[in-house]
Formats: structure tokens, C-alpha cells, sequence
């Protein structure tokens, strides 16, 4: 078996080459970012209109969706980073997986939240341990568990090393968060955008959400290129053109 | 790809895999206690247990719901468009709480066959649609 890369791939292996090429990418995520989570907010929590059972308190939906879905995302990226770090050794995809950390658990702690400050008024509880709950709660302490074991160590090396395989072994919890609406009685409702099937609400609800998920998409990608630049930049320190970096300032 | 990163990939998809296999065993041996609620017609074949607390979900059958003049105490239907079965509660129900919604309720089954519940959580599905649609949507369903 022998697989042929593309040459970005090989690329993206340079810490040097991967600092270039986001502080290129870096403003237009930001500018989008902005721009959609603006048009996203303000359309969805303004001119979108009611829900017929439960009012105003559905418009948490612009919030909590994207940023559950963001969560579990995020875990598949540092997951599938961290993996790559182990076959290939590569030390740019253990600074992106260390990056996705933060930003996931944040996202995830968003959901839980806001999840709880629409349960309360619509399901008459703040917290149910339901299968859809209850495994993004998992979720949640697997990055807590990543972040702490990537800071346990001494070597920079072993501490990725560890992150990266309990990262790998978590990943049975994406799918298991995904499907546990529909493999078991749950007080959750099911999945709000299907890939088969139209959204089972109309356009003018849909529309900002998608825009929403999108904005925050790009906002994940700013900042896990930040985080991950200031990784880079601390790892590689003792390097000329990191050096040289730090003398042009 | 090397031999040496190959061994890594299949030492890292037999730890995902291997994993995989395992969760997936073990919730499938829980498969029952992991569901949040049993259905009505589960309840009603003697299918959950008896005296311990369970929860139980279903929709509240049309017209079955009973309030007492003088408490809080209501009693209601519910049903799987199976075989449906009486609730019993006392205490403030969820805004959602209405005729033909999907509630879960938390209690014991008494010797009447009645369930004493002593929490009722209302349960939304993933349709959203604005007050309008569902008006007109009403008044379609009331002239056909």
C-alpha cells in the first residue's frame, strides 16, 4: 500500500510554512466570521418569528445549536489531528489538536448551558440524565481530560502523545451523541438539520440558523489559528526565524 | 508510507475500533436502562417494573384532562397509540403542558393501576413553526 499526499500536506508539516499561510488566512476568517454571526444574531433574534408552542425562549436555538455542533466538530478535528501526530510524527498537527482543546470545551460548556436555560421553561427541569445529555456531558470531560493530560508531563513530546490517544479512544462518543435521540427514549428532541431530509421548520427560521452554524464555523477557525500560531511560536523559540520574527518587533 | 507509521496507523485503528466495539457492547447490554422512559403500552404489558420509580412518556390523550376544584392535584391520559394508562400528579405543570403534547412523567404505579407521578417534564419535538402556520394549519385540519 503506498498513498500519495498532496504537497500541502507535506507542507503543512512546517511550522514555518503553517505560521505563513494563517496570518494570510487569518483576516478573512475573522471578516466573515464577524459578518455572519452579526447578520446570523440579529436576524435570528429579532426578525425570525415565534415559535407557536414555546414563544421567544426557541431563539436560544441560534445559540445553542451551532455551538453544540462546533463541539463535537472540534473533538473529531483534534481527534483526527492528534492521530496524524502519532503516525507521522508530525509536530504542527499535536499543536493543532493542544489548540482544539479550549476552544471545544468552551463550545461544549455553551450547549450544556444554554441547553439548561431552555430546558427549564420548555421540559420543566434544568437537567435530565437522558442519553443526549448525559454523553455531551461526557464530551465535555473528555476535554477536560485531553487539556489536563497534554499539560501533565514534562516533555512537550509524551504529553502529546497521551492527549493524543485518549483524544482517539473518546471519539466512540461522537457517534453515540449523534444517534442517542433516536436510538433510545430520549427527552431531547431530534436533530434539528437532517442531511436526507428538509429542515422541519420553515425557511425563515432555518436560514439565520444555518448562517449562524456558518459564522461560527469561521470563528472556531480564528481561533484555533491563533491559539495554534502562538503555540507554534512558543514551541519553536529557540529557532532563526522564529528569532528573527521576534527581532523585526 | 514507512512500515514504522504504518504500524502506528493499525496500532491506532484497532484502538478505535477496539474501543468502538467494547462501548458499543456495553451499552448494548444497558440498552433498557439507558432509555429515559418506558412507553405506555411497555407499562401497561407489565413490562416495567413495579414498585420502583419510573418515568414514563407519552402524548396526553385529548379530553382526559381531570383538575380538582380545591388543589393542584389533575389527572390525565397518556398514550403510545398504544395501550394508554392514567396519570395521577399534584403541582405546577410545564408551560408546554397541553392536550396531544409528548410529556414524560416520574412516579410509581399504584394498586388501582393508576401512575402517581411526581414529576411531569414536557417533552418538544424538532418541528418549529411560527403562530401563524400553525393557525392555518389548525383551521386546514378543522374543515377537511
Amino acid at each position: 500500500m503506498k498513498i500519495k499526499f498532496p504537497k500541502w500536506f507535506y507542507q503543512l508539516a512546517s511550522p514555518r510554512w503553517f505560521y505563513d499561510i494563517t496570518s494570510k488566512l487569518l483576516p478573512w476568517f475573522a471578516i466573515a466570521a464577524l459578518l455572519l454571526m452579526v447578520i446570523g444574531s440579529v436576524w435570528g433574534l429579532a426578525f425570525a418569528p415565534a415559535d407557536y408552542q414555546q414563544g421567544n425562549s426557541f431563539r436560544i436555538i441560534y445559540i445553542h445549536v451551532p455551538t453544540a455542533i462546533l463541539a463535537q466538530s472540534c473533538y473529531m478535528l483534534m481527534a483526527i489531528a492528534g492521530g496524524i501526530g502519532l503516525i507521522w510524527k508530525i509536530k504542527v498537527a499535536h499543536v493543532i489538536a493542544k489548540s482544539c482543546a479550549p476552544i471545544g470545551a468552551s463550545m461544549a460548556v455553551l450547549a450544556l448551558v444554554t441547553g439548561a436555560i431552555w430546558g427549564k421553561p420548555t421540559w420543566g427541569a434544568w437537567w435530565v440524565w437522558d442519553a443526549r445529555l448525559t454523553s455531551m456531558l461526557v464530551l465535555f470531560f473528555l476535554y477536560i481530560g485531553v487539556i489536563a493530560l497534554t499539560s501533565a508531563f514534562e516533555h512537550i513530546a509524551s504529553g502529546d502523545k497521551a492527549a493524543a490517544v485518549l483524544a482517539l479512544v473518546g471519539i466512540v462518543n461522537i457517534p453515540i451523541i449523534k444517534y442517542s435521540v433516536e436510538w433510545w427514549n430520549t427527552l431531547h428532541q431530534g436533530a434539528t438539520f437532517k442531511v436526507t431530509e428538509k429542515p422541519a421548520m420553515p425557511s425563515e427560521m432555518w436560514i439565520p440558523l444555518l448562517i449562524m452554524i456558518i459564522g461560527f464555523y469561521c470563528f472556531f477557525a480564528v481561533l484555533l489559528m491563533s491559539r495554534a500560531r502562538t503555540e507554534v511560536l512558543r514551541r519553536e523559540s529557540k529557532t532563526d526565524w522564529v528569532k528573527l520574527l521576534v527581532e523585526r518587533y | 508510507m514507512t512500515p514504522k507509521r504504518k504500524k502506528r496507523l493499525y496500532i491506532i485503528l484497532a484502538l478505535v475500533f477496539g474501543t468502538g466495539i467494547a462501548v458499543g457492547l456495553t451499552m448494548y447490554a444497558l440498552n433498557q436502562n439507558i432509555n429515559l422512559f418506558y412507553s405506555t403500552s411497555q407499562v401497561a404489558d407489565g413490562e416495567a417494573p413495579v414498585g420502583t420509580r419510573i418515568r414514563v412518556g407519552g402524548m396526553v390523550v385529548k379530553n382526559s384532562i381531570k383538575r380538582s376544584k380545591d388543589s393542584l392535584q389533575v389527572s390525565f391520559g397518556i398514550t403510545d397509540y398504544g395501550k394508554p394508562i392514567t396519570v395521577s400528579f399534584t403541582g405546577i405543570l410545564p408551560d408546554l403542558f397541553r392536550e396531544e403534547q409528548g410529556i414524560i412523567a416520574q412516579g410509581k404505579m399504584d394498586n388501582q393501576g393508576i401512575f402517581q407521578a411526581d414529576e411531569v417534564l414536557a417533552k418538544h419535538d424538532e418541528n418549529y413553526m411560527p403562530p401563524e402556520i400553525a393557525e392555518s394549519m389548525k383551521k386546514k385540519a378543522g374543515t377537511e
